[in-house]
């Protein structure tokens, strides 16, 4: 599978891609600035996220909220996200309005600022500290949002703060924070726009100059620290929460190779290996065979800087206590230390990975975002074109490779939830 | 990668643009065949990307849980991938995912849903394991105790999380007892703990027959090579025609009551509010869609404008009607501070009897047909996606040019209809009101509120820790 790619960079810095494609008439616009809550100063953790909410609050053109009305009205779906590293913005319409889309993305990357006001803050502050009680406070498990990060990066590290923020941060955050962080980090230079679907590439291009050409420069956002870190964790992290869920849950993570860097593919598949699907070593051998756990997945968070991690985020059946889960969990790392991963289990997750990599790319929405992606990470987003030969080229010895380097005792962090009132030694399980 | 080329473009673009036309979008055209054993056969050909999505859609949906065994349905659906006679539970998936194909089993309220996605030169060689799935389940002892324990680990989970306990209150508070809407689609402790093996597999015989099964085919395949493929798999089912089932969809109450499933030192309320609702062949479908997106269904809805951008009691809040072929609920979810919500729910309720008092703006009635149909070429981009959307026509017995004309009849729903779909369909005076939250916060609130009496319900909670097998050692 191969999809057109065009891409050029305007004067002002913005780097634009273009993926043509007329089987739908319909478009995705999407934008990545390369910011993150990496990027957010002391005492202000969440602003890069509140911030986010900020950019559907209207522009000099926009009134609040008309973002939403004027792409839900062309028939159009829409949202943003923020993430460790990158913030988003991406909308799909009918193709015939395609126009509005850019002129919606150019409008508040030109000219947030005469749009913001103080009551507008203060309502999506409010807003934000409702998404943190929903979505950490009143959740369970919700708090391993920030608790696994904070484990697994060092305190002055940008990743070790928590995304959504504090509550005292949020309350502290001020519209000069706001427009500070506007005009240091939303310019075009530090931003990708990525545009796929049923658009010509020639109107597409001058469309994208008349709304977009105009938007001066700025300063060169300040660099991020020196974030490289050591390989390993150089030991065995663990914490212990106790918790509303009701059953023990472990996330054990590995400090990992960054996102698409030369070994990220084989510590992908070993991730796959773990936890993807009903064939995968952890379903197999916790949930179906030896009945230690109801559920177990395996993901990595993608990060492009610094260092990745990979995690095994596994929950115990009703009658296995924390300490068991554990044990059952560093049994199956351990045993893949020992023993390797066969030929037969990378064909699989491969084949998977494949199968899932070519659904997700139908969606124009999907297309836009990963060469978004590459675009803002590595200046390349024909990236999006070889990522399945990578997939393709990992051999068993890759991955054994990884996991000889990586999964050893001295590259763990041990997240543990345990249901309020557990006490250890309530283990009920027979062991059989 | 090059540098612009034009320099020269305007400073900056106040004016918003003016669309061109819409250019022409049509639903994938599909065909439909039926066996000699009265299998039916939907293809539809779209050869975007090399990927086909096959699924099998069976007349065994939660409605034909016989009584005492709630939950049968989705066990049955789930032990389908935990083996066949000729190869177990684990060697079924490494068999489907070493094809890079990855398969979904599961009941709703009207049917049993298997859905495999897959690269289509792998097709033929997964769908014959598909096949075999679905002709020779083996159904293990072994396995069906295990989904049963993991349905119960399910539970707990689902009972220690706001939104799946409010959900679970909410159902019971809406339907009466005896309706099977009363009741999680997967079963309860006492329901799913009944179930035998035996169950299973005499609901699985009875229900799987070729007149009861759908097979549709959405994605990189041609219609012949798809029947083609259907007949020599399938082509020497057979079976009896099962009973077609069914469940009373009656509320529980005449009027509206508040009810608090308590959860101490919640920072907020998880609010359910609704009733009964109409099923999906009702001719005032339409009307109901537009009328729900005003209220509650878009972004810019009343309802989450209201609570979320002008009050900010919540993260968001939304309003929706779900569609099922007997009467499924109405209802209105948000999850507010704890000190706002006796004021969030009484927004909810005046928007209710806003809708209903006078017509809505000519603004918002666009706003809602325009976004319903505009977005309909956006909501099939995938095989698995179309393949859900010819589910559909088949579940709700819906006619073949139904997504030819969709666009249309969205767009003549008026303001008149808006009114009475709002009037006939939205019933405060029954209105139950769901709170998952700190009750003595906001019990006395809730009771100074005046929208029924105010009842606590532990009744899931209760559950919740009876199920626990190490309870705490004091």
């Amino acid at each position: 599978m191969e999809i057109p790619i065009e891409t050029f960079r305007l004067a002002n810095g913005l780097l634009v891609t273009l993926s043509e494609d007329h089987t739908a008439p319909i478009v995705a616009v999407n934008v990545w600035y390369h910011v993150g809550s990496a990027n957010e100063r002391p005492g202000r953790t969440g602003f890069a996220h509140l911030f986010e909410h900020m950019l559907f609050q209207g522009s000099a053109d926009v009134a609040a909220n008309e973002h939403f009305e004027i792409v839900q009205r062309a028939g159009g779906t829409l949202n943003g996200s923020t993430w460790l590293d990158r913030t988003n913005y991406f909308e799909t319409v009918p193709s015939h309005h395609f126009e509005t889309a850019l002129w919606l993305e150019a409008n508040r990357m030109g000219q947030l600022l005469p749009a913001m006001t103080q009551d507008k803050l203060n309502g999506q502050r409010d807003v934000v500290k409702n998404e943190r009680r929903w979505s950490v406070d009143n959740q369970p498990y919700g708090t391993w949002w920030e608790r696994l990060p904070a484990l697994c990066f060092p305190p002055e590290h940008p990743f070790h703060h928590s995304l959504i923020g504090s509550m005292d941060d949020l309350t502290a955050a001020t519209l000069d924070d706001v427009k500070h962080f506007f005009s240091t980090f939303y310019t075009p230079a530090n931003a990708v726009l990525s545009i796929a679907g049923d658009v010509e590439r020639g109107d597409a291009r001058a469309l994208v100059d008349r709304h977009f050409g105009g938007i001066p420069r700025g300063a060169t956002p300040p660099p991020l620290p020196d974030m490289t870190l050591p390989a390993t964790f150089g030991g065995w992290r663990r914490e212990v929460v106790p918790d509303d869920g009701m059953l023990p849950r472990l996330m054990i993570a590995f400090r990992s190779p960054t996102f698409a860097s030369p070994t990220y593919y084989a510590a992908h598949v070993c991730a796959a290996i773990f936890g993807m699907r009903k064939g995968s070593r952890l379903h197999r051998n916790l949930i179906r065979d030896r009945q230690i756990a109801s559920d177990a997945q395996a993901f990595t968070f993608d990060l492009s800087i610094g260092a990745d991690l990979l995690v095994l985020d596994v929950t115990a059946r009703q009658t296995v206590s924390a300490e068991m889960l554990e044990a059952e969990v560093a049994r199956e790392v351990d045993q893949m230390v020992a023993t390797g991963v066969s030929d037969a289990e990378v064909e699989r997750a491969v084949a998977l990975i494949q199968t899932d990599y070519t659904r997700a790319m139908q969606s124009a929405g999907e297309r836009a975002d990963r060469l978004s992606q590459f675009a803002t990470y590595f200046g390349d987003p024909g990236l999006v074109n070889r990522q399945l030969d990578r997939y393709r080229a990992v051999t068993a010895a890759d991955v054994n490779g990884f996991v000889h380097e990586r999964l050893g005792a001295d590259n763990r962090a041990s997240l543990v939830f345990v249901p309020r009132g557990h006490r250890p030694g309530d283990d009920a399980h027979d062991g059989s | 990668m090059s540098a612009s080329t034009n320099p020269s473009a305007p400073a900056s673009t106040r004016h918003r643009p003016i669309p061109g036309p819409a250019r022409p979008y049509a639903f994938p055209a599909f065909e439909r065949a039926r066996l000699e054993n009265d299998l039916s056969v939907l293809v539809a050909p779209v050869t975007k990307l090399p990927l086909v999505t096959v699924t099998a859609l069976i007349e065994a949906g939660c409605v034909c849980d016989p009584p005492g065994r709630y939950g049968l349905a989705q066990l049955t659906a789930r032990l389908l991938l935990e083996g066949t006679t000729v190869s177990d539970g684990a060697d079924l998936a490494e068999r489907f995912e070493h094809l890079g194909a990855s398969v979904e089993a599961h009941a709703d309220w009207d049917v049993a849903a298997i859905t495999m996605t897959v690269m289509s030169d792998q097709l033929t060689a997964a769908f014959e394991i598909f096949a075999e799935m679905l002709h020779l389940p083996a159904f293990p002892t072994r396995e069906v105790a295990r989904l049963k324990d993991e349905r119960q680990a399910e539970l707990l989970q689902i009972r220690a999380e706001p939104r799946g306990l409010a959900e679970e209150v909410f159902l019971r508070h809406v339907y009466e007892p005896t309706s099977r809407f009363a009741h999680p689609e997967g079963g309860d402790d006492t329901s799913v703990g009944a179930i035998t093996r035996h169950d299973v597999t005499e609901f699985y015989a009875t229900r799987a027959v070729p007149e009861s099964t759908t097979l549709i085919f959405a994605g990189d395949i041609a219609p012949e090579a798809a029947f083609r493929l259907v007949r020599r798999n399938f082509g020497d089912w057979s079976g009896p025609s099962p009973s077609r089932a069914s469940t009373g969809d009656a509320p529980a109450s005449g009027s509206r009551a508040v009810i608090i499933a308590p959860k101490a030192g919640a920072p907020q309320s998880e609010l359910r509010i609704g009733h009964v609702g109409l099923p999906r062949s009702h001719p005032d479908y339409f009307a109901v869609v537009v009328m729900n997106s005003v209220l509650g269904g878009l972004f810019n809805s009343r309802i989450n404008l209201n609570l979320r951008e002008a009050h900010a009691y919540t993260y968001g809040a939304f309003s929706s009607f779900d569609w099922r072929r007997q009467a499924g609920p109405f209802v209105v979810s948000t999850a507010v501070r704890t000190d706002a919500t006796p004021a969030a729910i009484r927004e909810v309720f005046s928007e209710i009897d806003r809708i209903r008092a006078e017509a809505i703006g000519d603004d918002e009635l666009s706003l809602a047909t325009s976004y319903l149909s505009g977005v309909f070429p956006i909501r099939f981009e995938t095989t698995a996606a179309i393949a859900a959307a010819l589910s559909s026509l088949v579940v709700y017995r819906l006619p073949s040019e139904y997504f030819d004309t969709y666009r249309n009849r969205v767009m003549a729903v008026t303001e008149a209809d808006v009114l009475a779909a709002a009037q006939t369909h939205l019933h405060p005076e029954r209105m139950q009101t769901v709170a998952v939250g700190d009750p003595s916060e906001i019990r006395a609130p809730l009771e100074a509120l005046g929208f029924g009496p105010v009842v606590e319900d532990n009744g899931a909670a209760a559950h919740a820790r009876l199920g626990t097998i190490s309870p705490p050692v004091a």
